[in-house]
């Protein structure tokens, strides 16, 4: 999609009525939950699940039809449905330093038992809704209702939500069968994140991370498993030496002895070339679904990639995941005909967003983008998962080509290829307290997108999935300083 | 030609600035209460300002807040609001024409701007830290029993160098108190003090890149000691103004006036 893409139609109207969720959403979000509900019932059959980074070969383990869930993803959601900072601070409190990443630290307290639970008052049995919670009740105007003894806007009681509590899976399977059992059981946050089988092996792959290997090690020797290592080194040249795909292919086939001493299968060569084939179809489509951010107006925004990146880690040897693409690809491309957005406001400027979300603050991250008409029309992390490749030798150079595991210079080419083909007028840098790797060189890659695109750069503090880490009014400040630099950016451009 | 007057008002996090412009040149009247953004501090700089201008309300033509607290004055008082980041950058330029580099220490934030022309083309600020800040000084004078404005004219007397960490308040305080139990001379202490946040700061004025002339804003500015121990860390010479704390007012009252002449 190399050609210029600008759409005539008009922006959307300042507040558009909801629209309806597209199909290719709404099969992307059946993929990811069938995924799920596959695990939880192979479990229940006494069938095997395992437990993988995000960029591990997903086809190796499709060929032996192993049930796998994703720790990454498991930990996004459970941050942004606002129960990371709980089990961020369970791990502590099992000695884990809050200096870990935000993701490892929830799956480390995930994997040892702990579960975020809702608060129950035992007499009546009753959920205790937290006050605090919930979003102003508004009338049949949609005006919001205030509540004439306090002169405060009074709750919607649809959205209160129960005070959020530490409770222990094991602590819960020990007990005898009964009423009090089933109660804890229920009462555990009702996300499927929260409800993911326990590991029978894991899969672990460091070129997405580094802290990757520790973590896994970890949940391999709590649980008493088999760890399948795939260790990815670090390349400080744009080329991937032969000598590494030797070792790394070396690794790949100790890998398929490993998988069939776990599965008690032998290796299907068919089954792992169809794997190959749906991982390639998914990456085809998602990185088409990635290009659409190249129109202006831009038909949705990153943050909607961002949270499809769950379905292309889940689902991306699976057909399903390539079909549900392929449909929101279809959609995408009705909504530029029509000249439609999700993006809720007129697009007025256009920015990168570099690095993870702070999951559990999205409304705060949007929120000063949406009032001065900032879209996120570029992002690193999402197409750096669509990776298509011709062989097995192919296959290993691939793998090789993650965020981490990669020299500056081609971390510098990716982002600035992007920022060019998608038209942005500046950068807005999360120094993410989670991936020290990742922010450690932000600085430098600042500093040569402005020099190399004449483009403004702000830069603040958060954490992907710890919201202590995050304070909304500097945010905001930064925010509006990067919105004001691009606006006086643009006028000289404009002057010139 | 009638005076068309032009308020900005700074609520930082710790004090509360307003200056008043007559057509956008000349300071009419400006104020400043040492209490910041959630306090009494913005409204009792506003009034004193517009009683010190002999004005009321309805003769400013444009009011712009811009500070911690710039929101907390929109709904009734101020026309528009804008980030501290792009008004320090239009009050120091109004003040030093040739201005490359403005370093600004406020109490809980500290910002390098890089600007040409006029305009601000980039910027960095501390992460998520008190250490480096105008809050960082606050706390070491407690410790010390020392007036803050008193550091600079204290520090100049130091005789030898002691190291404070530049990493954290917390720890940097349990040092100095470490410093006194040991005997050390408190000048000598703040001296270290003041090199310790030059090293802070000066590790982000070096990101975004340090070019003559260098501006140094905020209420920090008027400690010369910091000023020093800047000019050394980064071996480039430091200007101040007397009008320094006053700064991000006064770009918020130039864009003001900008939106006026508009």
């Amino acid at each position: 999609m190399a050609e210029e893409k600008t759409v005539a139609a008009a922006a959307p109207a300042a507040k558009p009525k909801k629209k309806p969720v597209s199909p290719g959403v709404l099969a992307l979000r059946k993929v990811v939950d069938d995924v799920y509900a596959e695990a939880r019932a192979a479990k229940e059959r006494g069938e095997l699940v395992g437990w993988s980074s995000s960029k591990f070969p997903c086809e190796l383990a499709e060929a032996f039809d192993l049930h796998i869930m994703y720790p990454e993803n498991q930990a996004a959601g459970i941050a942004a449905n606002r129960y990371g900072e709980l089990l961020c601070q369970a791990a502590e409190d099992l000695g884990y330093d809050n200096d870990i990443c935000g993701y490892a630290r929830i799956s480390l307290a995930y994997a040892a038992g702990k579960r975020a639970s809702r608060k129950y008052d035992p007499a009546t049995g009753e959920y205790i809704i937290d006050p605090s919670t919930g979003k102003p009740l508004k009338d049949a105007d949609g005006n919001v209702v205030i509540d004439p003894e306090t002169g405060k806007p009074k709750k919607d009681p649809k959205t209160q939500t129960p005070y959020i509590v530490l409770d222990d899976i094991n602590e819960i399977w020990a007990m005898p069968d009964g009423p009090e059992k089933e109660r804890r059981l229920e009462a555990i946050a009702p996300i499927k994140q929260m409800q993911i089988p326990m590991p029978d092996f894991v899969l672990c792959c460091n070129n997405i991370c580094n802290c990757m290997t520790k973590w896994y090690e970890n949940i391999a020797r709590m649980h008493n498993i088999p760890l399948v290592m795939i260790d990815i080194p670090y390349n400080n040249s744009v080329h991937v030496d032969d000598s590494y795909v030797a070792y790394i292919r070396g690794q790949f086939d100790n890998a398929i002895k490993q998988l069939e001493q776990i599965s008690g299968k032998k290796f299907d060569q068919k089954k792992f070339e169809h794997a190959c084939a749906n991982a390639n179809r998914t990456a085809q489509a998602w990185l088409k679904v990635c290009d659409y951010l190249q129109y202006k107006p831009a038909p949705y925004s990153g943050f909607d990639l961002f949270n499809h990146m769950a379905d292309v880690v889940t689902a991306r040897g699976k057909v399903a995941a390539a079909e549900a693409f392929e449909q929101l690809a279809v959609d995408l491309e009705a909504a530029v005909k029509a000249g439609e957005s999700t993006t809720p406001f007129p697009e007025k400027y256009r920015v990168m967003f570099e690095g993870i979300p702070c999951w559990p603050k999205l409304p705060a991250l949007f929120k000063p983008l949406k009032a001065n008409g900032v879209n996120v029309t570029a992002v690193v992390y999402a197409p750096a998962f669509g990776f298509v490749y011709d062989d097995y030798d192919g296959m290993v150079r691939a793998y090789c080509k993650a965020p981490n595991s990669v020299c500056i210079e081609q971390g510098v080419d990716w982002r600035e290829g992007i920022c060019r083909d998608n038209k942005v007028d500046g950068v807005l840098v999360h120094y993410n307290r989670s991936c020290k790797p990742w922010s450690g060189y932000m600085a430098e890659m600042q500093r040569r997108f402005t020099a190399d695109l004449g483009i403004p750069c702000a830069g603040f503090d958060g954490d992907q999935a710890d919201p202590r880490n995050f304070n909304q009014a500097q945010y905001e400040t930064r925010v509006q300083g990067l919105v004001e630099a691009m606006e006086a950016n643009k006028a000289a451009k404009e002057e010139a | 030609m009638e005076t068309i007057y032009t308020l900005g008002i700074d609520v930082g996090s710790t004090a509360s600035k307003c200056i008043i412009l007559a057509n956008g040149k000349e300071i009419v009247a400006k104020s400043l209460v040492d209490v910041g953004a959630g306090t009494t501090g913005p409204q009792r700089a506003i009034d004193q300002v517009l009683q010190a201008a002999g004005l009321k309300r309805e003769q400013i033509a444009y009011v712009l807040a811009t500070g911690y607290g710039r929101n907390s004055l929109m709904e009734g008082f101020a026309d528009k609001q804008m980030s501290e980041l792009s008004c320090h950058a239009k009050g120091a330029y109004f003040l030093f024409p040739e201005v490359h580099t403005v370093i600004d220490i406020g109490g809980q934030d500290v910002k390098v701007l890089h600007i040409d022309n006029g305009m601000m083309t980039s910027f960095q600020m501390n992460d998520k830290c008190a250490a480096g800040t105008g809050r960082f000084l606050d706390v070491m004078a407690r410790v010390l029993e020392v007036k803050v404005a008193d550091l600079g004219a204290l520090g100049a007397q130091s005789t030898k160098h002691v190291g404070i960490s530049s990493t954290c308040t917390v720890f940097a305080e349990s040092e100095v108190i470490s410093q006194l139990a040991a005997g050390t001379d408190k000048c000598d202490i703040i001296n270290g003090i003041h090199h310790s946040v030059a090293g802070r700061v000066g590790g982000l004025a070096r990101r975004v890149g340090i070019q003559d002339m260098v501006v140094m804003t905020g209420g920090v500015a008027q400690n010369q000691g910091i000023v020093t121990a800047l000019e050394e860390e980064l071996g480039h010479k430091i200007h101040t103004s007397p009008l320094t704390q006053y700064n991000g007012a006064l770009g918020a009252a130039l864009f003001a006036w900008g939106k006026c002449a508009k």
